[in-house]
């Protein structure tokens, strides 16, 4: 096949790219230029495309013998994810960005592009794995568990998916290592990249206080008390303990957490931990990976975080919405959230959190 | 198929410049030592800087060899600048259209020197609006430090009213600096005649090695110095002559002057067979600048299509072309040069440079305008 190769300039996508072209496809490598006004050097392990990254992407790309493209997306990626991620914080809600550039950048801007231009399909350094069965090609867990990427991919609708190469899902990542530095790819001790590319400090709640303003706001109990002051209620997600200064101790002195956060008031709410268990999870605009849910109850398993357990549930979807009911309850749970539903260890499909209870 | 159609961006050494670095190569000597082996090696590049005199019609003396051209640029914009700037003078004049290694040294005075910089605009043809140049020099020509307006431009071909120019100036006794890179071996050009205080040539668009170039500063002028450490160069560019490239330089430059006339008109046609071809192949394209043109430059926009797309197409096709435009971080900017025509940013970010040379064939343009149709159809499918 003819492909592209995404090549964020990290081990994994080399290794990718690499392993694209041993298995014989013909592989031109393109690393996404995400930002408009990038950062020059990597600190540490945020910040995934600096002007040194795309440098190393272009190496590994000298190295594997492929040739290489920056492709400006920086205002696709500003539309699709960094606005997204500042409106849904703005709404009260805690969006997962590497989700949103999934859906709206590497599957879909790029993969249209791609295949409008002659190629079959886009090749990432993703930890995921697909399969031809019965039911068409389906997205699964990569055998390393540490490193699975399916809950950020479950995003892709079967027509995405159908043009997607995933070559590290049945590897280790300690084994990519090992074969980058085989392979001869300086990036092999490259770090791993964390946290949101397009923070490069680190500090979300700075950032967005930078873009949505620090308007002070009342932290309240469940009755509506007035316990404290927050600069910015976007900052605070739900189920967190840590950083909320409250000096009003709780009546039996147990701790409280994050329990909502109310945009239009700017108020946070807080309360004991009970009050934040979770039986039943309502999903909205949902993406099939598969065949779509239907209105039977199905047993299957619901993940909320990128590398959260896997929850048995039972799943149902009818009238647009997901229903998942719990076995066992879940504390502190946002909505903006994917919940993604799996079988085993394919990939259902997922919808955003709207509601729980 | 692999065809280069890039050669405003590089092009192959020619066989005289090969032998000369390779036997430069071979040789002892510090053309700046007294001895024997300094000598030999001294008049290596005395011969060359005459040859070069020759090629351009300046006075050998007036050859300064620098390590590119945009360094040429650089020591004449910032040294003309420092000649002649005061309390009062204190304007440097360039052009929307010059080279990245023009407009940021004009930059850097603006920033480091507190210069005030004018961009002269362009006419939709690509040419220097010379009413606004006559207008600025009529109402503030005591107070420009030094003009700077390119031969002819790099990502259209258009060659700019140098002469025109220079008398305008001349008037108001402000020097004239030339980046005549694109230009030199490939129309004629004299020194003489233009009668510009300084002008920039480069090997590598000729034939030569790459870094090298040349500052060509009219005699008994002196600037001040970017580089210092020997004053080899007329005390105007310190470091050791590099007498291999400098050698290759004088070769390609003699051979591109003595064939310029002949594969300047052999590369015209090609020029025209290729623009006709691309015109009926996709009859909305746009052909970018008029007026007197260099032989080998072809800048056309695609409508509906995004030249990053088109370039790679190009290229898996086997067809080397360029986007025309500087790089930030690796991705493309529109071109300040099509903006300045009076392109959108959009419009500007659809278009692509092809440079042809005498090493490229009638069945060269034909094989690339073949590709046209799937390319374009391709890269606008892409586009949307």
């Amino acid at each position: 096949m003819k492909v592209i190769a995404a090549m964020s300039g990290g081990v994994d996508s080399a290794v990718a790219a690499a392993r694209a072209v041993a298995e014989g496809h013909e592989v031109i490598g393109v690393h996404l230029a995400l930002s408009s006004n990038p950062q020059k050097y990597r600190s540490g392990a945020r910040g995934c495309c600096t002007v040194e990254d795309s440098h190393d992407a272009r190496r590994a790309a000298d190295v594997i013998g492929i040739p290489f493209y920056i492709w400006d997306m920086a205002e696709e990626f500003h539309e699709g994810v960094v606005e997204n991620f500042i409106s849904e914080y703005a709404a009260g809600r805690t969006p997962n960005p590497c989700l949103r550039c999934n859906e709206k950048i590497k599957f879909a801007a790029v993969l249209d592009r791609a295949r409008a231009m002659g190629f079959d399909g886009v090749v990432t350094g993703h930890y995921a794995r697909t399969r031809e069965s019965s039911i068409g090609k389906t997205l699964h867990r990569a055998i390393d568990n540490s490193k699975d990427q399916s809950y950020v991919l479950s995003v892709l609708t079967v027509e995405q998916i159908q043009g997607a190469i995933f070559p590290l899902g049945d590897t280790h990542k300690v084994d990519i290592r090992k074969e980058a530095a085989e392979r001869g790819l300086f990036v092999a001790n490259k770090p791993d990249s964390h946290d949101i590319c397009f923070v490069p400090s680190g500090d979300n709640a700075g950032w967005l206080r930078d873009r949505l303003g620090s308007e002070v706001g009342p932290i309240v109990d469940q009755s509506g008390k007035t316990l404290g002051e927050h600069r910015g209620a976007y900052t605070y997600t739900i189920g967190q303990r840590k950083g909320l200064g409250l000096t009003v101790p709780s009546e039996d002195g147990s701790p409280r957490f994050v329990l909502k956060i109310e945009p239009k008031s700017n108020t946070v709410v807080v309360g004991a931990r009970e009050e934040l268990a979770v039986n039943y999870i309502q999903g909205e605009n949902p993406v099939w990976c598969g065949p779509a849910a239907t209105s039977q109850e199905t047993r299957g398993y619901v993940q909320i975080r990128a590398h959260g357990e896997a929850l048995a549930c039972t799943y149902s979807y009818r009238d647009n919405f997901l229903d998942v009911n719990l076995d066992a309850p879940l504390f502190g749970l946002a909505t903006g959230q994917a919940a993604v539903i799996y079988d085993d260890d394919r990939v259902v499909g997922s919808a955003t959190i709207c509601l729980t209870r | 198929m692999s065809i280069y159609l890039d050669h405003a961006a590089t092009t192959p050494m020619v066989a005289a410049a090969k032998r000369a670095l390779a036997d430069q190569m071979d040789k002892l000597g510090n053309p700046s030592s007294l001895h024997m082996y300094g000598r030999a090696t001294r008049k290596d590049v005395e011969e060359s800087r005459e040859a070069i005199a020759r090629a351009v019609a300046c006075r050998p003396s007036e050859v300064i060899f620098t390590g590119s051209g945009t360094e040429a640029n650089n020591t004449a914009l910032k040294g003309l600048h420092w000649l002649r700037a005061n309390e009062k003078r204190n304007l440097v004049v360039i052009s929307e259209i010059e080279h990245h290694a023009i407009f940021d040294p004009a930059q850097w005075l603006a920033d480091y020197e507190k210069a005030e910089v004018i961009k002269l605009p362009v006419l939709a043809s690509g040419e220097i609006d010379l009413a606004f140049l006559r207008k600025l020099v009529t109402e503030r020509g005591n107070e420009i430090t030094v003009i700077s307006v390119m031969h002819s431009n790099n990502e259209t071909g258009t060659i700019q009213p140098v002469a025109e120019i220079v008398k305008i100036a001349s008037g108001a006794q402000i020097p004239v600096h030339c980046d005549a890179v694109q230009s030199f071996g490939k129309v004629p050009l004299s020194f003489k005649d233009l009668g510009v205080t300084a002008l920039t040539i480069s090997a590598h668009k000729i034939g030569g090695p790459m870094g090298i170039g040349a500052l060509i500063l009219q005699h008994g002028l002196e600037i001040p110095a970017l580089i210092h450490g020997g004053g080899q160069e007329r005390e105007i560019r310190s470091g050791t002559l590099n007498t291999p490239s400098i050698a290759a330089f004088a070769a390609a430059a003699s051979d591109a002057a003595s064939a310029q006339a002949e594969r300047a008109s052999f590369v015209s046609k090609l020029r025209e067979q290729f623009i006709a071809g691309a015109k009926a192949a996709i009859p909305d394209l746009i052909v970018n600048g008029s007026g007197e043109q260099l032989p080998g430059i072809i800048n056309l926009t695609f409508p509906g299509t995004e030249s990053d797309t088109l370039l790679l197409l190009f290229d898996a096709a086997g067809v080397a072309c360029s986007t025309g435009s500087a790089c930030s971080a690796g991705v493309h900017e529109p071109s300040h040069v099509l903006m300045a025509m009076g392109h959108s940013q959009v419009s500007a970010q659809s278009s692509l440079r092809f440079s042809l040379s005498y090493l490229n064939s009638e069945s060269d343009v034909a094989e690339v305008i073949a590709l046209f149709p799937s390319v374009i159809s391709r890269a606008r499918a892409a586009n949307l």
